[in-house]
């Protein structure tokens, strides 16, 4: 839905919303990755742990991928959402509810109301300063979650969090099944959130606003007022993923608000791509089995080779770096047509 | 970040009951005096930032990578290798700019163009290879550099406890501030690279190399990193970390100085060296917490800096 299709006259305007219709519409690719979400449930049960860090860290991602793939913010603070909510998430297990649903949504909440606050102060400037606001925001939430000891425990971390069962019938267990098919959840039902809001007229505006803020503004998109909101509503995701991230491990230190979680988010985004949804949860399977590897090399110097993968993907290009999908799927399919024709010859053969 | 406390126990003990106003004066004078090191050693730090940031609108958070290297080589030279301090300064100033030309001509120059996104990946990629690299080669630990004599202890002139490193520091980065003015409002290079930046173009149609311009600049900005990260061992801590550490102070350096001119860079170093010297010792429970939110209401109220000519956006 390029601008030469839509100045092709009134005739292509029905072209362009079938193909917005099509964009919306589930893809096989799509179902297929959901059902092997799901399979895993079942087929790798002894992988639990690890696949429920997958499914935070991926919500993570997805969070920032609306700010970034669809809102174009640069951010490299992101971990102050996530931080925020995952404290949240935890004093409210200490001290009001314990009950993990419950506080997942006020977590979430708080960290929206955050989202909102601070969003004010991404809208003016360059990306420069965007990113030195909001580096200078998770720097500033480090700082007083490190100075409110009292409150976070410091750099000790917040200690004795004991989570109920989920929906009181639940109780996380020591295997991380019941961690990992709740993080699923919230994940597929926060990713089913996002989808329709990216095809939503909104996300359309969103997108417009990305790619030419004046021209957007000049046929009647408030560009601020969208910012606001998708900001606003990334952060809310962000503060879910660290209050998941809170009630599986039943602990939360400053470390979910440093630096190197945004930066290393960053580059969970870019190896999935970025402005498409799947960027986050596929970056973060890659990400963590990747990490999951390379701890097993070289346990302490994996940062190393994070920061080799970052210089490595820019030199090579983030664009070139996906051109693989184009040729793999020309070459995958005369295959598929070649199957499909076996198809219609056995059906034929069975009639 | 520590900043480390000059050990004061015996002149704090004789004065803690007393609340005159000639202690307080003192003790006023003396937290400013270490304030004023400590910002001119930020300046010398993050000038280099001043062009390649600020005014080649180039996204480099690996900035204290240059300072970080600095610091080390003087660490090995004079510690393990039995090199003298002041020797081991010009080396460390040549060895950083070195390495800033090495990683400007091999890397750096292809990533000029990219989007910020890809600038800032770059360089954080960068960030983490020297950390983990440094951190493998040499240890974790922090390190310290062995100060000759004459540079220890502290001596009072006129009521005012002055540490003899910290007069070095502030006398020699007084010097180079002093020099960079100079060289770039007086001298050819100065006036090509201000052309350069302001157009370069037209620079460039007037035979200018705009190229070698910013290159020699790259180096040079690196190398008196590197030499602040050498002086700034020890009053600043050396360990692996420090270009992650760090990279905010530089940040704000550029951010709240503008990029107009050395003189705005310089102030803005002076004022959050002596604000964050102050708030560390005389309110320490708000820590960094002060500057976060400085450079944050600046970037907000001045994004061009507060010296800035001109309006703001």
């Amino acid at each position: 839905m390029s601008t030469a299709e839509i100045s092709h006259g009134a005739s292509s305007l029905a072209d362009v919303g079938r193909s917005l219709t099509g964009e919306a519409r589930w893809g096989r690719c799509e179902i297929a990755f959901w059902a092997v979400a799901l399979a895993s449930v079942f087929l790798l049960p002894g992988r639990h742990l690890i696949l429920a860090e997958i499914a935070i860290l991926g919500l993570f991602a997805l969070s920032l991928d609306l700010i970034l793939g669809y809102a174009g913010i640069i951010s490299l603070g992101h971990a102050a959402y996530f931080g925020f909510g995952a404290y949240a998430a935890g004093l409210l297990a200490i001290h009001v509810v314990a009950e993990p649903v419950t506080g997942l949504v006020i977590a979430g909440l708080a960290a929206a109301l955050l989202g909102f606050l601070t969003s004010f102060l991404v809208l003016r400037g360059s990306d420069l300063t965007r990113l030195m606001v909001t580096l200078g925001v998770a720097l500033m939430l480090k700082e007083i979650a490190n100075q409110l000891a009292w409150l976070t425990g410091g750099a000790d971390g917040l200690q004795g969090i004991v989570v109920a069962p989920v929906l009181g019938l639940f109780s996380f267990d020591i295997t991380g099944h019941v961690a990992y098919v709740y993080c699923l959840i919230v994940l597929f039902v926060l990713f089913l959130v996002a989808r329709r809001l990216v095809n939503s007229p909104f996300g359309l505006s969103l997108r417009a606003a990305r790619d030419n803020p004046l021209r957007a503004s000049s046929i009647g998109i408030g560009v601020n007022r969208r910012l606001v909101a998708i900001y606003t509503i990334a952060a809310g995701y962000a503060g879910i993923a660290g209050a998941l991230l809170t009630q599986t491990t039943a602990f939360a230190s400053m470390d979910v608000l440093s630096f190197e979680r945004s930066a290393d988010l960053l580059l969970v985004l870019i190896v999935g791509g970025t402005g498409y949804l799947y960027g986050g949860p596929v970056g973060a399977i890659l990400f963590k089995l990747m990490q999951d590897w390379l701890a097993g090399l070289t346990p302490q110097y994996w940062q190393f080779w994070v920061g080799c993968l970052f210089v490595l993907i820019v030199l090579v290009g983030r664009e070139r770096m996906i051109d693989w999908i184009g040729p793999v799927r020309a070459a995958l399919r005369p295959i598929g047509a070649h199957l499909a024709a076996r198809l219609q010859v056995a059906r034929d053969a069975r009639k | 970040m520590k900043l480390r406390r000059r050990p004061n126990r015996r002149f704090d003990a004789a004065f803690a009951n007393l609340s005159s106003p000639t202690y307080r004066g003192i003790g006023v004078l003396t937290v400013a005096f270490d304030g004023i090191a400590y910002g001119m050693l930020l300046f010398v730090l993050a000038c280099g930032l001043v062009v390649t940031l600020g005014v080649m609108n180039f996204v480099n958070l690996a900035h204290g990578v240059f300072a970080m290297a600095g610091g080390y080589i003087t660490v090995v030279l004079v510690n393990r290798l039995g090199f003298s301090f002041f020797a081991a300064l010009p080396i460390a100033f040549l060895f950083a700019a070195l390495l800033g030309l090495l990683l400007e001509q091999s890397l750096y120059r292809r990533v000029y163009a990219k989007s910020p996104l890809d600038q800032v990946l770059f360089t954080i990629g960068l960030v983490f290879v020297s950390v983990a690299a440094v951190d493998y080669v040499i240890g974790s630990q922090q390190q310290f550099v062995d100060l000759p004599g004459p540079l220890q202890g502290q001596f009072e002139l006129f009521g005012v406890g002055i540490g003899r490193y910290r007069l070095l520091i502030v006398v020699l980065c007084g010097l180079i501030a002093l020099a960079l003015q100079f060289i770039l409002a007086r001298s050819r290079f100065g006036s090509r690279l201000r052309a350069a930046v302001d157009d370069p173009r037209t620079a460039r149609g007037l035979g200018i190399n705009v190229g070698a311009v910013f290159s020699a600049t790259f180096a040079v900005g690196s190398g008196l990193a590197g030499l602040g990260g050498a002086l700034g061992a020890e009053i600043l801590g050396l360990d692996p970390t420090f270009p992650l550490k760090f990279m905010v102070y530089f940040l704000i350096v550029v951010s709240v100085g503008g990029t107009t001119s050395v003189s705005g860079a310089f102030l803005a170093s002076l004022l959050l060296g002596i604000g964050d010297v102050a708030g560390k010792y005389y309110v320490p429970k708000f820590g960094g917490f002060a500057i976060y939110t400085i450079m944050i209401a600046v970037l907000i109220w001045r994004p061009r800096g507060l010296f800035a000519r001109g309006t703001a956006r």
